[in-house]
């Protein structure tokens, strides 16, 4: 870990400002990534803003109906509330699937949206990776890549996101609120938040330097059953090796992301058209342009038949 | 003492004390925390400085340059070891590569650097600014391509590479069933919860080192070796073990490092391993292939056995010994086994709990499973109707080609009687108590909602070793009973069991008895190894506490022989004296070791058991959840039911992650296990363990020493994953040959879901 300064921001304008004065710097929150990764000196900030105090930890209805979600809720918190458990039913369920009990009450809701891939070479200093170092290649291309992205890939990148809640927001169209330094602030649709790898992998989000996520909203509810289902090696305290979140209406129309398959949540609207006839349909549409390596090609086959099951769980749980 | 003939009534026969449930005497201290483990001891030496570990980026080739000089400038930094200025070191006997590389480098992580610092924060960011420029070399890093130019290995542990008995190549090609099919199991990691962790400390020539080490007497002697100092100034003191498995057999680099940082530095150094560091740097178990071919008649009787095994490792390491259960298991008379070795440039190879038999046992038992099928008997009654009650190979070991050697010719028994063998009977209560009559023997044919339901079973195996354990007993004038050896509890309850030992001898409360344990200055035990220790550490507290008695009978006036220790009491024809007094003002102390004769030559000794288990498999994805699990178990005497019952069910564990998640994967082109932290290297948490159930056969064993116990910890291990793999097979109908049976091997074979 190297040095840093410490500073502890009052309000959310103070620690965008402070951001843009100091180059090399990081907001902190529950710490649950970045800390790990200052120590293995993947992240190498010179600079910490502490933002847990900016009260940003409040859960609100919304004049539209929905709910706005503060930057600083912890994901434990966020899965307990009664509104969430009733009305985003599929929130609360991925937000259990993610991570211990122990991370979830230090994991906050804008966190967890940052949180960086756990690809094993990003991890590893030794290795080449362009996520962590540009133009020093990628690792897993050709290497390990059993739990790596099936679509959306580039040849400098095949990490996916680690998050559960992000595809539970993405499939609930909720959107990023920020500020920046200069006080601006501005709304980002979800499907616009994270990026694909392209030729930049380093760059995970559409964030400018210094813009702090102030809330996440999420628009009325639209009821459905609404299902999140992780699929992973072992029962709990493991990454997705795919996860399906899904909203089925009672005529069988709905929604879908995937988790665990792209370096992004995964959500192909036109796919969802085809939801009344069944997954098959619906994962040959969404996962139309994959790309799989030798090692993670059960994906395909895996998000299809997870899908069927989460819609026959759907039509089961139809009142 | 020796124990050269069968035993016979001796004080542990009373089980006042012995064979009694009983909480482990540390218990306290480790719920309150004050058990002190090695990184903990902060008390111990003052002035601790502290030591972190650079590991090697490359898998093989040569340390070009390396740039100290940032690092050496930066805040904090006192010194900084490197093969360069560590001085003239040696090699231990027991380690295949060395503990500190450079400038050649022989592994992944392998040791190049120690960073001494004032604080951990220092040494680590310091240690990030040694630059190190790498001449790499190719390696050979893919088991199955290395496998082509393996060799015979050097006799070990495991009995020579080779053995036959008739003729197994004409007995297959007759047999009217024959079975032949290759099986993998994976690279595995140790991932116990303690990393290595040493404190060092020099006093002039003296070192001390306060570390977390399952073998006390060996790692002092590979310290010594390595250091090119005499065994008598090193010390090592180890009384809590966080976990080990075999990964604390030996000295390891946190150890050495922590000495050397210590002489450089001219004052305490603690080092511990990085978690990220562990899996590379440490040993571990090595992946295996395994072919196995069984020929049988219709009627189920193996004819012929064959079981060949690869294995690869550095230059001069050794095989996982994979094929040892299987010259002892069945019955047939025509057999052969045979062990290859490759030489791979991945980290160091070795011992991890249940050595050979674990893997071994993984293919064994699942090809067990498929012949049965194929001869379309009951799994259980086909193995039954193999068992035997004598050793059906075991070959000679090969004399030995030093001229030197003064080892007496040792009488070879081809095929000694099993000491005590009750596999039949562990499985007949097992399938009674497990409801093994309510299997389907259609696989794919059991239904619970959307889960695929499925009953497995397999044998469970493996031998006991006796070695030579020594302890000192001291008795005060409070009747207080005090031993010490170098014995080592690595959460296996070694605490306990000894003071269970001497409390019966001696006929005190367990209270009464104070036991001191992992100190290089007590008496040399049998360590914690290839579940020895329980039975030999115990056997040497019995001889020390043999010696103790007779020194008390003859100081208060008894006769040895007829006099009874109860109650804190010796007894004899209706006179009674207080133990204590034995002691007078000074204490009574006597030591004794126990050493053995050749019954473990006459007599096959091991242990049995029977693995059922039930798993879930998800009709849609293939995510495999166990949902209930047996033991049955038969080992001789059980000293302690209930740290007893801890050991297996934790084997059951690990089995479980065996058979399930459990594998380092290999980066073929880099040379290095890729998933090195427990993020990657996923071990069962507690959402995967369902409930787990025991079953110890009441058994006695006096062959194999005075307390007629044998080891259970590697037996529980034994054939955990093949029960998986065959449930997994009936609920499924698919069968998986590759260890862990991940989803992505189910999926593409699973029946279509609508």
């Amino acid at each position: 870990m190297r040095p840093f300064t410490f500073e502890r921001a009052k309000t959310p304008a103070d620690a965008a400002a402070a951001a843009s004065r100091n180059p090399g710097s990081r907001f902190v929150a529950g710490g649950t990534n970045l800390l790990d990764l200052m120590k293995l000196e993947i992240e190498t900030p010179t600079h910490l803003i502490d933002v847990n105090g900016l009260g940003l930890d409040k859960i609100e209805p919304t004049e539209d109906g929905g709910v706005r979600i503060g930057a600083l809720v912890r994901n434990t918190d966020l899965s307990a509330d009664e509104r969430i458990r009733r009305d985003y039913g599929v929130l609360a369920r991925a937000l259990v699937a993610g991570a211990t009990g122990q991370l979830r009450n230090m994991a906050t809701t804008a966190g967890n949206l940052l949180q960086r891939t756990r690809c094993p070479y990003f991890y590893d200093t030794n290795q080449p990776c362009n996520k962590r170092t540009p133009g020093s290649g990628c690792g897993a291309i050709g290497g390990y890549s059993r739990q790596h992205a099936v679509v959306g890939v580039s040849d400098a990148c095949i990490a996916t996101h680690p998050s559960d809640m992000a595809v539970a927001l993405r499939v609930l169209d909720a959107t990023v609120e920020t500020i920046r330094p200069d006080g601006a602030t501005r709304k980002i649709a979800i499907a616009e938040f994270h990026r694909l790898p392209g030729d930049k992998p380093q760059i995970d989000t559409v964030l400018m330097s210094g813009e702090l996520i102030t809330a996440v909203t999420l628009p009325k509810p639209i009821g459905g059953a609404q299902i999140y289902r992780k699929v992973r090696d072992r029962a709990s305290y493991a990454f997705a090796l795919i996860s399906v979140a899904a909203i089925v209406q009672r005529d069988g129309t709905g929604r879908v992301a995937l988790g665990g398959v792209a370096h992004k949540p995964w959500r192909v609207e036109a796919a969802e058209a085809e939801m009344p006839r069944g997954a098959k349909a619906v994962t040959a549409r969404l996962l139309a342009d994959a790309k799989p390596t030798a090692e993670n090609a059960f994906k395909l086959k895996l998000v299809e038949r997870a899908l069927a099951s989460v819609l026959a769980e759907a039509k089961g749980a139809q009142p | 003492m020796k124990f050269d003939m069968p035993a016979t009534t001796n004080p542990i026969d009373q089980l006042k004390v012995i064979g009694k449930a009983t909480e482990r005497i540390d218990g306290p201290l480790k719920t309150t925390g004050t058990a002190p483990y090695a990184y903990e001891r902060h008390d111990v030496a003052v002035n601790q400085a502290y030591g972190y570990i650079v590991g090697a980026a490359v898998a093989k080739g040569r340390i070009e340059s390396m740039d100290l000089t940032a690092a050496k400038a930066a805040p904090g930094v006192i010194a900084i070891v490197t093969a360069e200025n560590a001085g003239q070191l040696d090699k231990g006997n027991l380690n295949t590569a060395k503990l500190l590389g450079g400038p050649a480098v022989d592994h992944y992580h392998q040791a190049i650097a120690l960073v001494v610092a004032e604080t951990f924060e220092q040494a680590r960011s310091a240690a990030h600014l040694i630059h190190v420029d790498y001449e790499r070399a190719k390696g050979a890093f893919d088991l199955a391509i290395a496998k082509n130019s393996s060799t015979p290995p050097k006799p070990g542990f495991g009995g020579p590479p080779d053995s036959a008995v008739g003729d197994f190549v004409g007995a297959f090609e007759s047999a009217p069933f024959q079975f032949d099919a290759t099986y993998t199991t994976p690279d595995q990691s140790h991932a116990m919860m303690e990393p290595h962790a040493s404190i060092a400390a020099w006093n002039g020539d003296k070192l001390t080192v306060w570390t977390s080490n399952q073998m006390i007497a060996w790692s002092v002697g590979d310290m010594a070796k390595t250091l090119g100092i005499p065994k008598e100034n090193v010390r090592l003191i180890s009384p809590y073990v966080g976990g080990g498995f075999g990964g604390k057999l030996f000295l390891r680099a946190d150890a050495l490092l922590a000495a050397l940082g210590a002489r450089a530095a001219n004052r305490p150094v603690k080092v511990a391993l990085q978690r990220a560091l562990m899996m590379n740097n440490t040993t571990h178990r090595p992946a295996t292939i395994q072919r196995l071919r069984l020929g049988a008649t219709k009627e189920g009787k193996l004819t012929a056995i064959a079981h060949e095994s690869w294995s690869g490792d550095l230059p001069g390491g050794s095989p996982e010994t994979a094929v040892s259960q299987t010259r002892l298991l069945y019955a047939g008379a025509n057999r052969m086994t045979a062990m290859r070795l490759a030489v791979l440039d991945l980290p160091e190879g070795n011992a991890m709990r249940a050595p050979g038999e674990a893997p071994g046992m993984m293919a064994l038992e699942i090809a067990m499973d498929e012949m049965a099928e194929k001869l379309g008997l009951d799994p259980i009654e086909f193995r039954i109707l193999n068992d035997t009650q004598v050793a059906p190979d075991n070959p000679a070991k090969p004399p030995s080609s030093d001229p030197q050697s003064k080892a007496p010719e040792e009488k070879h028994y081809p095929h000694p009687p099993f000491s005590q063998r009750r596999l039949t009977e562990c499985f007949r209560t097992g399938a009674e108590r497990f409801g093994w009559n309510k299997r389907n023997p259609v696989p794919g044919k059991s239904r619970e909602g959307h889960w695929l339901m499925g009953i497995g079973v397999a044998a469970a195996f493996r031998n006991n070793l006796v070695m030579k354990s020594a302890a000192r007993v001291r008795l005060d004038n409070k009747g207080v009973v005090t031993v010490e050896t170098d014995m080592t509890d690595i959460g296996t309850g070694s605490y306990t069991i000894i003071a269970q030992t001497a409390a019966e001898m001696m006929g005190v409360a367990l209270h009464q008895v104070v036991v001191r344990l992992g100190d290089s200055d007590f008496p040399v035990s049998c360590g914690s190894g290839g579940q020895w220790g329980g039975n030999s550490s115990t056997s040497g507290v019995y001889a020390a506490c043999m010696k103790l008695r007779e020194a008390v009978a003859q100081k208060l006036g008894f006769d040895s022989t007829k006099a009874v220790f109860a109650d804190g009491q010796v007894r004899d024809g209706g006179r009674s004296t207080p133990l204590a007094q034995a002691a007078g003002e000074s204490g009574l102390v006597m030591e004794d070791a126990m050493e053995y004769g050749d019954l473990d030559k006459k007599y096959q000794q091991s242990t049995f058991g029977a693995h059922f288990v039930e798993v879930a498999v998800h009709a849609s994805t293939g995510e495999t959840r166990v949902r209930r699990m047996l033991a049955v178990c038969a080992a001789g005497r059980i000293l302690n039911p209930k740290s007893a019952r801890s050991q297996v069910i934790g084997a059951m564990t690990m089995g479980m992650g065996a058979a399930l998640m459990e594998e380092l994967t290999v980066d073929k082109r880099h040379g290095f296990f890729v998933n090195h932290d427990l993020a990657g290297y996923e071990v069962p948490v507690h959402a995967d363990v369902p409930h787990q159930e025991v079953i110890f056969l009441d058994e006695t064993d006096p062959i194999s020493s005075p307390m007629k116990a044998k080891g259970v910890g590697e037996l529980g291990i034994c054939g955990v994953a093949a029960a998986i793999a065959n449930a997994i097979y009936n609920a499924t109908g698919v069968r998986v040959r590759d260890y862990p049976i991940t989803l992505d091997k189910l999926i593409d074979r699973l029946p279509e879901v609508a």
